[in-house]
């Protein structure tokens, strides 16, 4: 908190600084549009900061300043000689509480209400306050950290003069290498390499941070705005590590707030009303942020009232804003980009948190200074989303190197999903009609040449290349073939010239450690030019759940033939997964069918006891978070949705309803159903099984754990004694004591052959499948 | 104060770059490809620790093809909407200082030439043509698709 408020002060003092002149010559000249307008902004900014920090007395001299200017920007009021000396007064008075703000000391004695009043039409003009002047120079409390503030630039120089150091010493080493040299010298030259890459580090770090410590603040501003106004409001918060120039972060740390107080304000409806229209009562805000190409991206999505396009062009039209004829032809979306003019909102009550959404011009203004861009969408009765696209200028991206025909390239590590070989055993790689396609542990993906997008000739047989699984922001994986993988390193990104972002395949360029520059790719252009389709997926769908989305008509089903030969379906998010047992695992037991399946006993549906013969059975694993039951079937014909509308059945049975699903009628199981029928009389499946891990190993103590115990085991160390289901050990380790199963990873992301059965540590689908498969077969 | 030239041969023919425009004149010796780029990028450089993209004069003006295979060529660096650039030319051959401002060419020039001129200056060695360094960095197939 003590490092927000520094930061407050610290901006306020800035923009003190430059208002001095602006108010000087707005006192001279106060029709001056531009003028009135920083004037404003810097009021409007205070005001914003102080709800949020809690000094009532400045946001109320703030908000009441704010209110005179709103009404002479809307052309209500004109600023008059007295209404220009109480706004003075009260940007004095401002600046003597941010000097005691900043010194640690109490609020200068005194009391507000008559400057306030001085801001109303036709109050006398008050004498300028003695004390009316900013208090300067104040010593600091000496217990807060030391900080100065330094010119990006400056920054910027000594960034670049480190670069230069770092390809100096890359050049002394080579050097060194070609002549002989004693030990001592090469000693020497160790340390100073190691100490320029401290420093580096140290001198890169100055201007990055993750956008985590601008999200830190939202929680809390989000829970006392939505009690200030009654409402309720849950935030998601998404993408805390994408990394920012700290310059940046401090350029959206304004317009942002804003964004969010609008949608908390005007946009989340209060409990009352989102019941009445059908939604949770509960508001759901999601922040998430990540990188896209050469930009990171920053989503505000509310679930709220949305933006009435129709009535933001009335408005324009009453201000004098827009012309009739223009209005007409208007799209819908730049109907919603009118919220950004300024003096327009269509809130009809003022409140003191965001106004009468002037907030808006002023974010737009302040993130196209930052060559960024702002975007709103909008449904109606559904929501908003505003979308900040701002530079990755000077963004370290973690990246890997790739060569392809001997030259170098850099991927963004956030878009890769994995790494094979494509010969390696679970891969198989086909092409049909032209068209590649890779096979990865069952999972088809596109594949694309990385030789062939570029055009470049690649001397590597193509069984021996390497796959790079990628999903780029907001698509689908494909596949990507490269002839090498090098190195996974930090780069410093800078967007590329025009005539080479024109080729839709980068992101920018970066240096590497020899001096070269190396390409940065942007995945999804990757796709895009080799020809994959890729699917956007909704964030809505997790964003917006229960029932007022009973709505909403598309839900992904299984289609699937039951054993008595009926086409049905059940919802895909209810399938744990598919089981093959003997029939003769399928038994009558205690008053139903039940079917074993590792040791654990399921209830089984979907099928009467006579229909088993001696071969195998196939069938789902349905979970509902805490039961399971098995569903028989015969064959898995499709994924599908349904689209259509939902026949209910007339009683409560197995099936809910019939719809049409691909063109025939499909039954719908009730999944519901099943659990309440199955389910009911079962006691819960087992107690906690137990798993095993190194004590002294920290990589499975950190980074293992986690993932173990989400996928409810109960971890122990080596000094357990007694029984443990599963075992976890490097590869190479001894296994001592009663185990039931035993993991082993390896470090190598390649196997050592087809026998080993070892997995590679990050191989995380892999890892969470061999959990469960381990789980489930648990004392076999 | 009279303008300032930089006379550099592209193509064998001498003409003038704004001085102030140029940076600095530097011989590459790296120079990384940018598959897919138009034509006339010629790829990337580095010069202390910042970017250059590379352009190809020659295609540029569509004369054909800078000769790279020997390693070493002549550029000159200029930054251009924040982006810094290394022109490839045949030589840089002096400074030299504006004698008149630009005169339009009234005789008909090569279509590349003709794209990227601004018109012709007077100098001590004679006239030469004055070449917009920002035609020359977008290039034929910009100049077509506008």
């Amino acid at each position: 908190m003590d490092d927000l408020i520094a930061d407050f002060v610290a901006e306020c003092r800035e923009m003190l600084e430059a208002l001095g002149g602006e108010i000087v010559a707005w006192e001279a000249e106060p029709d001056d549009r531009a003028r009135l307008d920083s004037i404003f902004r810097f009021v409007h900014t205070v005001k914003g900061n102080c709800g949020f920090f809690e000094f009532p007395r400045l946001e109320a001299l703030s908000h009441a300043a704010e209110d005179a200017l709103a009404d002479v920007r809307a052309g209500r009021r004109h600023p008059d000689g007295h209404l220009v000396s109480a706004v003075l007064a009260i940007i004095d008075r401002i600046g003597e509480m941010i000097a005691a703000i900043d010194a640690g000391e109490e609020m200068p004695a005194g009391d507000d209400s008559a400057l306030i009043q001085a801001l109303a039409p036709g109050a006398e003009t008050i004498a300028a306050p003695a004390s009316a002047t900013v208090v300067e120079g104040q010593p600091r409390a000496a217990s807060s950290p030391r900080t100065i503030r330094l010119s990006v630039e400056l920054l910027d120089r000594v960034m670049s003069t480190v670069s230069d150091m770092v390809l100096a010493r890359n050049e002394l080493a080579r050097r060194l290498r070609e002549s002989p040299t004693e030990v001592a010298v090469d000693g020497a030259f160790e340390r100073l390499s190691a100490i320029i890459a401290d420093m580096r580090d140290a001198i890169t770090r100055t201007r990055m941070q993750r956008i985590e410590n601008l999200f830190v603040g939202l929680p809390r501003m989000v829970r006392d705005l939505s009690a200030e106004l009654g409402k309720q409001v849950l935030v998601d918060i998404e993408g805390g590590d994408v990394e920012l120039d700290r310059e940046m972060i401090e350029m959206i740390r304004d317009p942002l707030t804003h964004i969010i107080r609008n949608a908390i304000d005007h946009g989340i409806e209060t409990p009352a009303e989102r019941l009445k229209s059908g939604k949770r009562e509960i508001g759901i805000l999601a922040v998430s942020a990540r990188q896209s190409g050469n930009q990171i991206l920053i989503d505000i999505h509310d679930d709220g009232r949305g933006i009435d396009g129709k009535k933001l062009v009335a408005k324009a039209l009453d201000v004098g804003l827009l012309e009739r004829d223009e209005a007409a032809k208007l799209s819908p979306r730049e109907q919603l980009a009118l919220v950004f003019e300024a003096g327009l909102s269509t809130a009809k009550e003022v409140t003191s948190i965001s106004g009468r959404g002037v907030g808006m011009d002023v974010v737009r203004s302040n993130v196209e200074r930052i060559g960024g861009i702002v975007e709103v969408d909008s449904k109606l009765g559904q929501g908003t989303r505003m979308t900040l696209r701002v530079p990755l200028t000077l963004t370290i991206i973690p990246a890997l190197t790739v060569s392809i025909a001997g030259q170098h390239f850099a991927i963004p590590r956030s878009a890769i999903e994995e790494i094979v070989r494509a010969n390696g055993e679970s891969v198989t790689l086909e092409h049909l009609g032209g068209a590649g396609i890779a096979t990865i542990r069952g999972r088809r993906v596109p594949e694309v040449s990385l030789s062939d997008i570029l055009g470049l000739k690649s001397e590597v047989d193509e069984n021996d290349r390497r796959l790079i699984v990628l999903r780029p922001a907001g698509g689908d994986l494909y596949a990507l073939s490269v002839d090498r993988i090098h190195d996974h390193e930090e780069l410093v990104v800078k967007p590329a010239a025009p005539a080479v972002m024109a080729t839709g395949l980068y992101a920018g360029t970066t240096l590497a450690d020899d001096g070269s520059p190396i390409l940065l790719f942007d995945p999804a252009g990757l796709a895009q030019v080799g020809g994959v389709k890729l699917e956007t997926q909704e964030r809505s769908a997790r964003v917006a759940e229960g029932p007022a989305t009973a709505a909403s008509k598309s839900t992904a089903v299984l289609l699937f033939r039951a054993l008595d030969g009926s086409r049905r379906a059940l919802r895909l998010a209810v399938v744990d997964r598919i089981e093959e047992v003997p029939a003769t695992a399928i038994k009558k037991a205690a008053g139903q069918l039940r079917v074993q399946v590792g040791d654990a006993i399921l209830p089984l549906a979907g099928a009467s006891d006579a229909e088993f013969g001696d071969g195998k059975v196939r069938l789902f694993r349905l979970n509902d978070g805490a039961h399971e039951i098995g569903y028989a079937f015969a064959e898995v014909i499709d994924f599908a949705t349904v689209d259509n509308d939902i026949i209910h059945a007339e009683w409560a049975g197995e099936i809910s309803g019939v719809s049409l699903i691909n063109g025939e009628p499909a039954e719908l199981v009730d999944a519901h159903w099943l659990f309440a029928n199955h389910v009911g009389v079962m006691a819960r499946t087992a107690e906690q099984m137990i798993c095993r891990l190194p004590s002294d190993d920290p990589w499975m103590q950190n980074m293992l754990r986690p993932i173990v115990e989400a996928a409810g085991y109960q971890v122990v160390g080596d000094e357990h004694e007694g029984h443990a289901d599963l075992v976890i050990a490097a590869q190479g380790d001894e296994v001592a004591g009663d185990a039931g199963k035993t993991i082993w990873l390896r470090t190598d992301p390649d196997a050592a052959g087809k026998k080993d059965e070892s997995i590679y540590r990050y191989d995380r689908a892999g890892l969470l499948m061999a959990l469960k498969t381990a789980g489930a077969g648990r004392g076999k | 104060m009279n303008e300032l030239l930089l006379v550099v041969t592209i193509g064998g023919e001498r003409v003038a770059l704004p001085a102030a425009a140029v940076e600095s004149v530097v011989e590459l010796d790296t120079l990384i490809p940018v598959p897919r780029a138009a034509p006339h990028v010629a790829g990337l450089s580095a010069l202390r620790s910042r970017v250059l993209t590379v352009i190809d004069c020659m295609r540029s003006l569509e004369l054909g093809t800078s000769d790279c295979s020997d390693g070493i060529r002549e550029a000159a660096v200029v930054e251009f909407d924040g982006h810094h650039y290394a022109l490839i030319v045949d030589l840089v051959e002096d400074v030299v200082e504006a004698m008149s401002d630009a005169q339009p060419m009234r005789a008909a020039m090569g279509e590349g030439w003709e794209r990227v001129s601004l018109g012709m200056v007077d100098t001590e060695t004679g006239p030469l043509l004055l070449v917009d360094v920002a035609a020359l960095i977008a290039g034929a197939a910009e100049a077509k698709a506008a």
